[in-house]
């Protein structure tokens, strides 16, 4: 039996980052997520790492960017505010197709804020939060061994598809402590070679990691490349839990944190009589369209619920297409839907008949 | 026959793009020699980033990264920690580094970020057509200040040199001009300095390079740019050595 341990969530993201090859990490200081900074502050050195407290996010990420051109493994992590301002140098690492990993502890929004729980970034993770036609790989950890598992697939993933991948999480997630088993925290993959690293002109060949095309036509080329990646990414890489979900009538859709107070708020439903089920999509960009439009054709109706005003509400819509009824519950600011307001909101929806 | 002079072998043959008495060309070949010299071409690895230098890797064939406007010397700290074993530059203009990138261009130092960088100044947003930067000149005419520069308006420029060697980190410091043959001897020898600095392990080196945009000052030909140097541009960014590194200072 493999051995368990109780962990922070920002530690087992930091913990799995080093196991799974990360060698640099630079970040800004920002609640809630400070633990995994000064985690890599403390255990990145003296493992044969590098760690720099840059001078802003701006500057966190850009030495991201540097690093990784390097072909090493790197990251940076920050929440909602700090994110914000790393948009610019997403989208250029986007578009340079580098493999780099962003956290994203989200916090309350919008404006500074608070350091309250929420999922308002979805938005800006899954559609572009910089310019450009660019996508994330946006991964959604619900529990603290996800984090773990979900981090070293992120490095994967980047590795993979040479293209940015975020861990988009919650303060629930990232300050809540829980039993994970310690083989979560090993990587499932070898690290690919990087022929391409930028390190010097080596048997006459060059190596450049360029942002901005030398030419119109190439900017066009660039944009179709990146649009069939993604095309892949989405054929290959989209993640979804089930739960439930085969007999269902009701479906509740919920990422992170929610899909906690969701499976709940199922499980008293279904001793009351409701059969309710629920998706949790895993990844959200690429988001699992098909999986909730085949369910849609049986469901008599789909409840959406997130920490935020809806914002995967529009891309369950999409999903349904119009089949079905779909529903809200929510809020932004920190607002919590915990499993009694889920199970009076379902059953005030089937009007008190059960189904 | 002994060639004492010779185009560096690997400036690309492709034809320049910068405009006739501009400076970049200038400083694109003293920093192909200095690698040359150097013997470090295998290992070193250029920061491109904003502006009309933005693409030095269509000129020069070395490694690059290309970064954002005002981050490459994040990028340079992220490559140089992750790589201390291989010689990093940035090439930036005064926009770049002192505008946009101040920030990172003052906590590389301030870190002693041990990455040689190429600071050229010709006191212009020249990319863009001309605009104020934080070097144009009292007086001087831009498309956003037409009227010239006045210090109530937008104050005096910033003198950074000087501004960075007030840092306690090891490193080397100077600024150049390039409008003549033996300021540019002078260039030459600091910009080896710089990378030397910077492969000793000691720390930084950090050149500034006094150039001239001639077709925002709108001058007529190369000679008038390089006139506008001497007689402008280093009358209020003197020249010198700033800061040297232990091994350089006279005992």
């Amino acid at each position: 039996m493999s051995k368990r341990t109780l962990m922070k969530g920002t530690v087992a993201i930091g913990e799995a980052a080093i196991r799974a090859g990360c060698r640099n990490y630079f970040g800004y200081p920002i609640t809630p997520q400070s633990e995994l900074l000064e985690y890599m502050a403390e255990q990145l050195p003296k493992r044969g790492g590098v760690f720099v407290q840059s001078e802003s996010e701006l500057a966190g990420i850009s030495m991201v960017h540097g690093a990784a051109a390097t072909g090493q493994r790197s990251m940076t992590s920050s929440s909602s505010p700090g994110i914000s301002l790393m948009q610019e140098e997403i989208s250029t690492i986007a578009s340079a197709e580098l493999p780099v990993v962003i956290v994203n502890v989200t916090r309350g929004s919008p404006g500074l804020g608070r350091i309250t729980p929420a999922q308002s970034d979805y938005n800006q993770a899954c559609k572009g939060g910089g310019q450009g036609d660019y996508k994330l790989i946006v991964l959604t950890p619900a529990s603290v061994q996800e984090m773990a598992e979900l981090t070293s697939l992120a490095f994967h993933l980047a590795d993979k598809y040479m293209t940015p991948a975020m861990i988009l999480g919650d303060a629930f997630a990232g300050q809540m402590m829980e039993s994970i088993d310690e083989e979560a925290l090993n990587p499932k993959f070898e690290e690919p070679e990087k022929p391409w690293a930028a390190t010097g002109v080596k048997d006459g060949k060059r190596h450049m990691v360029l942002t901005a095309p030398f030419t119109d036509a190439e900017l066009i080329t660039l944009n179709e490349r990146l649009q069939a990646k993604y095309r892949l990414i989405a054929e290959n890489e989209t993640r979804w839990e089930e739960y439930r979900a085969e007999d269902a009538d009701i479906l509740l859709v919920a990422f992170g944190t929610p899909s906690r107070f969701a499976k709940a708020a199922i499980n008293s439903l279904r001793d009351d009589g409701y059969r309710v089920g629920l998706i949790r999509p895993i990844t959200v960009c690429p988001y699992p369209y098909q999986v909730i439009n085949e369910y849609a054709k049986h469901v008599s109706f789909f409840l959406d619920i997130e920490m935020n005003e809806g914002q995967m509400l529009e891309d369950v819509r999409l999903a349904v297409n119009g089949q079905c009824p779909v529903h809200f519950l929510g809020g932004g600011g920190g607002k919590l839907t915990p499993p009694d307001v889920i199970v009076a909101h379902v059953k005030e929806l089937c009007g008190g008949d059960k189904i | 026959m002994t060639e004492l002079y010779k185009r560096p072998d690997f400036i690309l043959d492709e034809p320049f793009t910068y405009c006739p008495g501009c400076s970049h060309g200038i400083v694109h070949r003293l920093l192909c020699e200095v690698i040359d010299e150097l013997g470090i071409r295998g290992d070193t690895v250029g920061i491109c980033s904003i502006g009309c230098a933005v693409r030095i890797w269509n000129f020069i064939e070395l490694d690059f990264i290309q970064a954002t406007h005002g981050r490459a010397l994040a990028f340079a700290t992220g490559a140089k920690r992750a790589n201390p074993d291989k010689c990093i530059f940035t090439y930036q203009g005064d926009g770049d580094a002192m505008s946009i990138g101040t920030a990172e261009t003052i906590h590389a130092i301030a870190r002693g970020e041990k990455v040689t960088v190429l600071f050229v100044n010709n006191t212009y947003f020249g990319a863009t057509g001309g605009q104020l930067a934080p070097t144009t000149l009292p007086g001087q005419k831009t498309t956003t200040y037409p009227e010239g520069r006045t210090a109530d308006r937008i104050g005096n420029p910033i003198r950074t040199c000087e501004l960075l060697s007030t840092l306690d980190s090891e490193g080397y410091i100077a600024r150049v001009a390039l409008d003549t043959p033996a300021h540019i001897r002078q260039a030459k020898a600091a910009l080896k300095k710089a990378f030397q600095t910077q492969l000793s392990g000691e720390g930084y080196g950090f050149v500034e390079f006094l150039g001239c945009c001639p077709s925002n000052l709108k001058l007529n030909s190369p000679v008038e740019a390089w006139e506008w140097i001497g007689n402008h541009s280093s009358k209020y960014f003197p020249l010198g050595e700033f800061k040297l590194p232990r091994s350089m200072q006279e005992v």
